[in-house]
Order: structure tokens, then sequence, then C-alpha cells
């Protein structure tokens, strides 16, 4: 049977804890490297203003894409884009019902509007003049392979390069009590219909059931899947980073995962 | 680039507002050009302006089965699934298709963050108090998931979150997914509930109307504030069918900046071409156009220009805000459902509240209702982070 989207992988970006890069984070894959510091998020797209202002979840996102846009050799501008995130900004979120709590009407305007989902996406399309088509979405628990599908979709639908950027950041007051997520982590590609000399192909088919998730045994590379929604991405970069052909299953909403054909093509 | 689109079907929809429960509420409103809004008793605080609020939501929990999604959001997802016979179409649609191939694909600004607001304000031990420890509405997707829960489908499932446009472009995502065989049939819309993030978040961004909401008039000074759900049924159209048709839309950026649009409508301008295209029409096709049209100083005066500069006088368009207030994420939805019943009722809606025309608007605007043969109708969505979306909808029967 034929997989339902076919897509091929031209640019790959990460950041998590300990790897602030794809190269970083496939040297530890290929255990060439340890996970070592934690710096900052670099995310160097943004004029240098935005970046001194920009909330945690905005550098995270962007970081990562502008990762992935710069390996693809394409231009940002060009790239209609699908940005997930299962909690977006959860520090803004807090701030915000904090202040509605105390004092409401003393809710600072710049933090309301970057409280909006597609903060991420907004800051990209201006940072990089793209008048592509561009999305935030959320799939709770399942955001990254339903952003991952998404964007999938859309590389097929429309014959178009796609940049899909997928983030969470650690919670953090009342909230950070309810969705759980301990840590930060983004990662994201660019997905083309074609071929092109990519070296990587991801034959993708929506299939019935959760059976996704059982552990790699690596006990770092376990416990970043385990600190977001959005680092249910890791054994899928895992298996990108491995280089040889594999299949895999990411969740996509309840009841539905995308088994992966990770094909390199020589 | 833009691939034309096959039509497809809108197989059930509905909507519920400040105009009422359902299409015949929303149609006897707009047919005799009474709006909905009312003097602001929502906030925790004070806060002067005018809302559209939906009447007896706080007097109708959930059901007990769904217990774990209880919030206002989802009262009112629930109020608005149960109109207009919209479950027994969603249920036959499950039925005919089966349960993963049934997508859920919604739209939402704020989903049940209200619920959370709620927490913050009565906290135990600085935790969330016992209550509200329902992790399943403390999240923007919890709307999607419950109506995926409602429904027991098993497909897609996913929320769009870019603000003022969500529950537009989620006509988008189904059209794709349905184009690419993956699923048979989507249930798209959104809901968006009143909130103090989004009356102090507005206010604090001066862009509140102390008075109900007035679009293109010349003196306009702000939005009015307020909620609303509506879903539609969308699957592939058939040999004559009888169902008003999706025919096209189109998505853009602005590129500009993260709260102000782009001041020549470039987004919008680019969003609407996209429609056209997908659509295989032309301007001088299109009898109406439901606008975005929020009241707001910047927002109306863009719109206005890209509308005066790119369709014949013939085309007739209003702003529905008047009546509803600016439902937020639920407003692609919202004013997807009143394009909807204007084709069907050949009735313009009045552009309400406008009393001094902005010199920009064309003759387009329909500053009162008028009696029109309706073929086919756009409806803009633009939103925060300059997300602009453009559905294209064709009356039944009408070919488009």
């Amino acid at each position: 049977m034929s997989a339902a989207l076919t897509v091929w992988v031209k640019g790959i970006g990460l950041w998590a804890p300990g790897t602030p890069t794809w190269h970083a984070f496939r040297e530890v894959a290929t255990g060439e490297a340890s996970p070592a510091g934690n710096e900052r998020p670099v995310a160097d797209v943004l004029p240098p203003n935005e970046r001194r202002r920009a909330p945690e979840s905005v550098l995270l996102a962007a970081a990562a894409a502008g990762q992935a846009v710069a390996m693809s050799g394409l231009n940002a501008a060009d790239l209609p884009c699908v940005f997930a995130s299962s909690h977006g900004d959860q520090v803004i979120t807090d701030y915000m019902c904090a202040t509605l709590a105390s004092a409401p009407a003393e809710l600072s305007p710049t933090k309301f509007h970057n409280s909006v989902h597609n903060a991420p996406a907004g800051y990209w399309t201006i940072a990089t003049h793209c008048h592509a088509a561009s999305s935030a979405v959320s799939g709770g628990e399942e955001s990254f392979g339903a952003g991952l599908l998404e964007a999938a979709t859309l590389a097929v639908a429309d014959d178009r390069d796609v940049l899909l950027a997928s983030y969470d950041i650690a919670g953090t007051g009342p909230i950070g009590g309810m969705t759980l997520t301990t840590g930060a982590f983004a990662s994201a590609l660019v997905l083309s219909p074609r071929a092109d000399g990519a070296a990587i192909r991801l034959d993708i088919t929506p299939e019935p059931g959760n059976s996704a998730g059982e552990a790699s045994g690596d006990a770092w590379m376990d416990g970043l899947a385990a600190s977001n929604p959005s680092s249910l991405a890791v054994p899928l970069f895992h298996a990108l980073a491995a280089a040889h052909s594999t299949a895999l299953r990411v969740p996509a909403a309840r009841g539905l995962d995308l088994h992966i054909d990770v094909e390199t093509v020589p | 680039m833009p691939h034309p689109m096959s039509p497809l079907a809108v197989r059930a929809f509905t909507a519920t507002s400040a105009l009422g429960r359902g299409l015949e509420a929303h149609a006897a409103a707009i047919a005799g050009s009474r709006g909905g809004l009312a003097p602001n008793d929502f906030s925790t605080t004070a806060l002067p302006c005018w809302i559209g609020r939906v009447a007896g939501v706080e007097d109708e929990p959930l059901p007990g089965e769904y217990a774990q999604w209880e919030c206002r959001n989802n009262r009112l997802a629930w109020l608005t699934l149960r109109q207009d016979g919209f479950i027994d179409a969603v249920r036959a649609a499950r039925e005919r298709y089966g349960a993963s191939r049934v997508a859920v694909l919604l739209g939402t600004s704020t989903a049940s963050i209200g619920a959370t607001e709620e927490g913050y304000r009565r906290l135990e031990n600085g935790a969330m108090p016992d209550d509200l420890q329902r992790p399943a509405i403390h999240t923007p997707h919890s709307l999607a998931g419950f109506v995926a829960d409602v429904f027991d489908l098993e497909g897609p499932c996913l929320t769009v979150a870019t603000a003022c446009s969500s529950s537009a472009k989620v006509f988008a995502n189904a059209e794709r997914m349905i184009r690419l065989g993956l699923i048979d049939a989507a249930i798209v819309g959104g809901v968006d509930t009143l909130c103090d993030s989004v009356l102090f978040g507005f206010n604090s961004l001066e862009l509140v109307s102390g008075e109900p909401c007035r679009p293109f008039d010349a003196d306009r000074n702000g939005i009015s504030i307020g909620e609303a759900g509506g879903f539609a049924l969308i699957e592939r159209a058939v040999e004559g069918d009888t169902s008003p048709l999706f025919i096209g839309y189109g998505e853009a950026s602005d590129a500009h900046h993260m709260s102000t649009p782009h001041p020549e409508g470039l987004g919008a301008e680019l969003a609407l071409r996209d429609a056209l295209a997908r659509a295989g029409i032309e301007a001088g096709d299109v009898d109406y156009i439901n606008l975005h049209g929020t009241a707001s100083q910047k927002n109306d005066e863009v719109e206005a220009a890209l509308v005066a500069r790119s369709f014949p006088a013939t085309t007739r368009a209003s702003s529905t805000k008047g009546f509803t207030g600016h439902t937020l994420g639920a407003a692609g939805i919202l004013e997807a459902t009143l394009t909807l019943l204007a084709m069907r009722d050949g009735v313009v809606p009045a552009n309400l509240g406008a009393r001094t025309p902005d010199p920009l608007c064309g003759p387009q605007m329909a500053w009162q209702s008028e009696q029109a043969d309706l073929r086919i109708a756009l409806s803009n969505s633009f939103g925060f982070g300059g997300n602009n979306a453009c559905l294209a909808f064709a009356r039944q029967g009408a070919s488009a």
C-alpha cells in the first residue's frame, strides 16, 4: 500500500537543553558527543530589537525554524509555515491569569499581543517578509504529530515547500501544574513534495490507534521525549540523525498515529 | 500556487451568538436589522463597553458524561452543536465513513482560558482549585478535544489558533485533507467565549469602544467583543448537490506588525486573490462580501480601500460585527454562517451601527439591509500577527 503523503526533508532544526542545534543533537544521537550546557536559543532570524524583547516561545520556535530554513537553502519569504505548540507560551499565560486575578486594568498590552498562540508565526513572517500562508496549531498532547500531518498535507496539496516548527516551553505557576511540562524543546523541518536531491524521504500514513511511544532505552533521549508534548518529535529526529531507513509511529490525535517510513535516499 | 479546487458541499451548518441559538434566530435578526449588543455585565471588574453575550450559557452545565470538559467555552460548543440538527448530521457522516475518516478541525483564539483565569482567582495553596484540576481544559486544544469526544471520532483533530482568522482557516485545512483522500468529511468551525483575557487585553491596546461598535463609520472608535460558536460539516459535493457549496479560500500573511494591519492591505489582498483563483472566479462574479470590519480605525480603513478598488459597484458588502460584536476566534465561522444565510434568504445584512459613512468606502457598501439575488459570496477574516483568510461560497444549486 502506498503512503498517504510522501514528503522529502530539505531542512532540519532543533533546540533542546544540552543540544542547542540540530548538529549538536545529531552528534549526541550518534554517540559522538554528550549533551552539554544549557544555551539560550539563538534566533538570529529576528532583528536584534525583537530578539531582545521576544518571549521564550518565539525565540525557541524561531531558533529551530531558522536552522531548518538555512539548511534547506530556500528563502523563508517563500515558505508557507505551520507553527505547532500544545500549550503556547505558558509563562505569558501565567502572567496574564495572575494579573487578571489581581489588577486586570494593569494588563500589559505587549504581553497581551504576545499571548496569542500565533505570536511565533507572526514574528517569523514579519522578520522574514513572508507573505505566504502561516498557521498556528495545537493538537493537545499530540501537537507534534498533528502539526506534522498538517504541514505534510499542505506541502502535497499545494505542491509547495513548507516549514513546520513545533515547540513547547516549561510550565510555570498554577498552569504549569496542569500541563506538567518540565523543559523546553523545539524542532523544525522544511518539507518538500519533490525530491530535488534531498537525502531523506518520509512516507506518512495515518493509522487508527495509539501505539506510539515505547522507550528507546537511551536515558537522555527518553527524558527529553517526556519533557513536553512537542518533544514527542524526539524519536523521529533520532531516526533522522541515524540516517538509515526505519519505520516509526508518531501520535497525531486521540486514536490516530502517523506511521512514518523514514527512507534514506542514497 | 493556488490550485483550483473542486467545490465541497456544506452538508450542515449552525451558529449561536448574541443573536440567539441556531440559524433561524440569526436569519430573523438580520432580516429585522436587530443587533445583539448590550452593556458589559460580564467582566469580573467593571469595564465600560458593550458586549455580544450569549444568553443562558451559565444556566446549562454540560451533561455529566462530559464533566471533565466543563467550562463556559465547551458549554457554548455543546449549546451550538444541539441546534439545526447538527449532531444528527455528524452522526450520519460517522456512520457513513467511519470514526477515523471524519476530522475535527476547529478554530479558537482563547478556548477555555476563562476557566484558567477562574482558577487563578481562587487558587488553593498556590495551585488550581480541586474542581478545576482538569488538564484537558487548561490548553488551547480543549474545544477540539471536547468535540472529538462528543462524537467519539478518531480522525485528524486539530485546533487552529491564529487569533481572529482561526475558524475561517479551518475550511482550508478541511479542503486539503479531503482533496488528498485523508478523510471523507470534516467538522469545521470554532467557539470563543467572553473572558477577562480578551476584554482587558483589547482594552490594554485601547481598541475597545465605550459604545456599540460602528464598523466603517467615519467616527468609529473601536471594537465590541462578543462570543459565539459555529460549526459546519464539509464533504465532497456530488452531481446536482443541493447543499450550499464551499468553492474557494485564500490564506496570506501581512508580514507587517503583530497588532496593526498592513497599511495597503497587502496580506488581505493576497488572500482575496488566492480565494478567487482557487474558486475559478473573478471579482465581478462576487455578489456579496461579509467584511471583517471590526470598527477599529486601521482595520476598516484598509479593508474599505481594498473593497473599493477591487470590486464593481454591483458587489454588495457589509460588516455584521454591529450585530454580534467581534467574536474573535469564532468570527470566521459565525460570519461564514451569516454569509450562507444571506445567500439562502436573498438578504444583504445591514452594516449595523454606522451613521456617517467613512469616505474611503466605495459604492459596494450596503449601509441598510437590501434584497438581492446572491449566488456567490465571500467572507473575510483577519487576525493578529497579520494572519488573513478569505472564504468563497456559492448558493445552494448555483453553479460556481
